[in-house]
């Protein structure tokens, strides 16, 4: 294992132990808000990083996982085998979308992925009893008391995101990974090579959905209540990609530093001003496409950013 | 006798109203040179397209090792052991030469360790000449040694039939002759060789027979002398004074 990556799960476990231990309500909040944005973060970046397909489709996993949780728990289904249920489910969808959505290529499938989470927005709300409609739906209180409940969703997940670097890590080193990677820089190479590239492109998008949908299954749990326009929310799938570039766009730390720094900035912009969070993370983008197209990771890495400038 | 090594029988295919190939029909056996040749939009490159995967032939089927590849998709066929070049080279940018051709020993070449893989990319490296370009990026090579990746990576895929799409224009003529030696040299390796060219230099410098294309249909099939003189091969590509000089370049 090369050096950054030890250090990589020094720091991960290091922080995780630190709040699970010692950190207050507060800080809680803090440490389980990044877990999740780093587990849709690194789910994002196996589609939109790693595959190169970029994807607006995250809001439509993490819903979908959120609402197969809440309802699977409301008849009567365990909590964690909910949860496993949902993440299924969200790999399911994306197998059934792979073969329409994988079709396409750079805008027309950002734009078709975008639509996917405003047509199960619209079949929740016209979901009836079953899904609770506009007005959502409400989960039973775990009972056991609230900080003991932080610590859970805190390691719940980072769980998840730990289990999305594993994975990362191993698409790196795989024959798996060099399939993306042909996929990501020349789709037509990549056939040329003997490359199924439907066949990866649509596993990729599997991996990803089962992260972000497992993410919107503790998220049901965590809130104790869901609704449709909550976790069906575009930023849901606009958030992962800015921290996905901030950090560092197809490699594995990316992902976890540009969750930190999403959070980070989130939490200071708002406590001055919570009406000026989306105007922040329009700014954001810009910038970052602007003068960091290689995101955090880009900067660290002299030999990335050499190769990228000779493109 | 034993059976061709590709065999196309009367493939057709259509764009809409346009009749891109129409009934073509040949056979290549294995160990030959062949040269395709034929006036711009004749249909060369649709029909290397229709062997390799990309377009499904309207009508007719296409037969690889007695085995029915038509209909069958890119990555499928170049699985099976018919690699193609492509006129206009595709690289995979980002990546080192070796990277890019371990990719498609991984792959096309079924060397599914990627040590392995890695070895034999090497191999092919050396073989075409790159080995002292291995890490570069593939985005960084000269003209002609992209051309030269473009082939070590169809190497890679361990073929037995290799389509070469216009390998060689666009390169001086040292590059020229360098290529000319590497395309013998893959002969020598036992790979049957089909080349689409439109210099006459080294259609004639190498090929064992010749096809010529002309709007979609197969107009002549024979030994280069032969068809070089072929009233309708003289008519309808080369011009008449063309055809008492077969060393010049056409275009």
């Amino acid at each position: 294992m090369k050096a950054h990556n030890i250090a990589f799960w020094a720091i991960f476990a290091g922080v995780v132990a630190l709040l699970a231990f010692m950190g207050d309500s507060y800080w809680l909040r803090i440490g389980t808000t990044v877990a999740l944005y780093a587990a849709l973060a690194s789910s994002w970046n196996i589609i939109g990083g790693f595959t190169g397909y970029p994807s607006f489709a995250t809001a439509a996993f993490f819903g979908l996982g959120a609402y197969a949780s809440a309802i699977a728990q409301l008849h009567g289904v365990p909590m964690p085998l909910a949860w496993v249920l949902a993440a299924a489910s969200g790999g399911l969808l994306a197998l059934l979308l792979g073969f329409g959505l994988l079709r396409l290529r750079g805008h027309y499938f950002a734009v078709a992925s975008l639509v996917v989470a405003e047509v199960f927005r619209e079949l929740i709300i016209a979901g009836g009893d079953l899904t609770g409609g506009g007005m959502g739906l409400n989960l039973a209180l775990l009972p056991i008391p609230p900080l003991a409940q932080a610590r859970l969703f805190l390691l719940a997940f980072s769980a998840l995101a730990a289990l999305a670097a594993l994975l990362s890590f191993w698409i790196v080193g795989a024959r798996f990974g060099v399939a993306l990677r042909c996929i990501e820089q020349n789709e037509n190479a990549a056939a040329m090579v003997g490359v199924a590239a439907t066949r990866y492109k649509t596993f990729a998008l599997m991996l990803s959905a089962v992260f972000a949908s497992a993410g919107g299954a503790v998220y049901a749990n965590w809130l104790n209540y869901i609704d449709p326009s909550d976790v069906f929310n575009v930023l849901m799938s606009v958030k992962p990609i800015v921290m996905a570039l901030i950090g560092g766009v197809g490699t594995v730390i990316g992902p976890f530093a540009g969750a930190v720094a999403l959070a980070a900035v989130e939490e200071l912009v708002t406590k001055g001003a919570l009406d000026l969070n989306g105007a922040f993370l329009g700014l954001a983008i810009v910038l970052l496409v602007l003068f960091m197209p290689g995101g955090v990771m880009g900067f660290l890495s002299p030999a990335r950013r050499m190769r990228k400038a000779s493109e | 006798m034993k059976a061709p090594l590709l065999q196309l029988d009367e493939v057709s295919l259509s764009f809409g109203g346009l009749k891109a190939l129409s009934d073509v029909s040949f056979q290549i056996n294995a160990g030959e040179i062949v040269g395709l040749i034929g006036p711009n939009g004749a249909g060369k490159t649709t029909l290397v397209n229709v062997c390799a995967g990309v377009y499904r032939p309207s009508r007719g089927k296409v037969q690889f090792e007695d085995r029915l590849i038509s209909g069958l998709r890119q990555d499928q066929v170049a699985q099976r052991g018919m690699a193609r070049t492509y006129q206009i080279v595709q690289p995979f940018p980002a990546m080192t030469v070796r990277e890019n051709v371990t990719a498609a020993a991984l792959f096309g070449g079924g060397i599914r360790h990627l040590p392995d893989a890695r070895k034999f990319a090497d191999e092919q490296l050396a073989f075409v000449g790159l080995a002292p370009h291995a890490d570069k990026s593939a985005a960084n090579l000269s003209l002609a040694h992209r051309k030269r990746l473009e082939l070590a990576k169809s190497l890679a895929l361990k073929p037995r039939l290799i389509w070469l799409d216009e390998v060689n224009a666009g390169l001086s003529s040292d590059d020229l002759d360098n290529t000319l030696q590497l395309i013998r040299q893959i002969a020598a390796r036992g790979i049957t060789i089909v080349m689409i060219e439109h210099l006459m230099k080294v259609v004639m410098g190498v090929s064992t027979r010749i096809l010529v294309l002309k709007s979609g249909t197969l107009i002549a099939d024979g030994l280069p002398s032969d068809v070089i003189r072929d009233p309708a091969v003289v008519e309808a590509y080369l011009g008449g004074h063309y055809a008492e000089d077969g060393s010049r370049r056409d275009d």
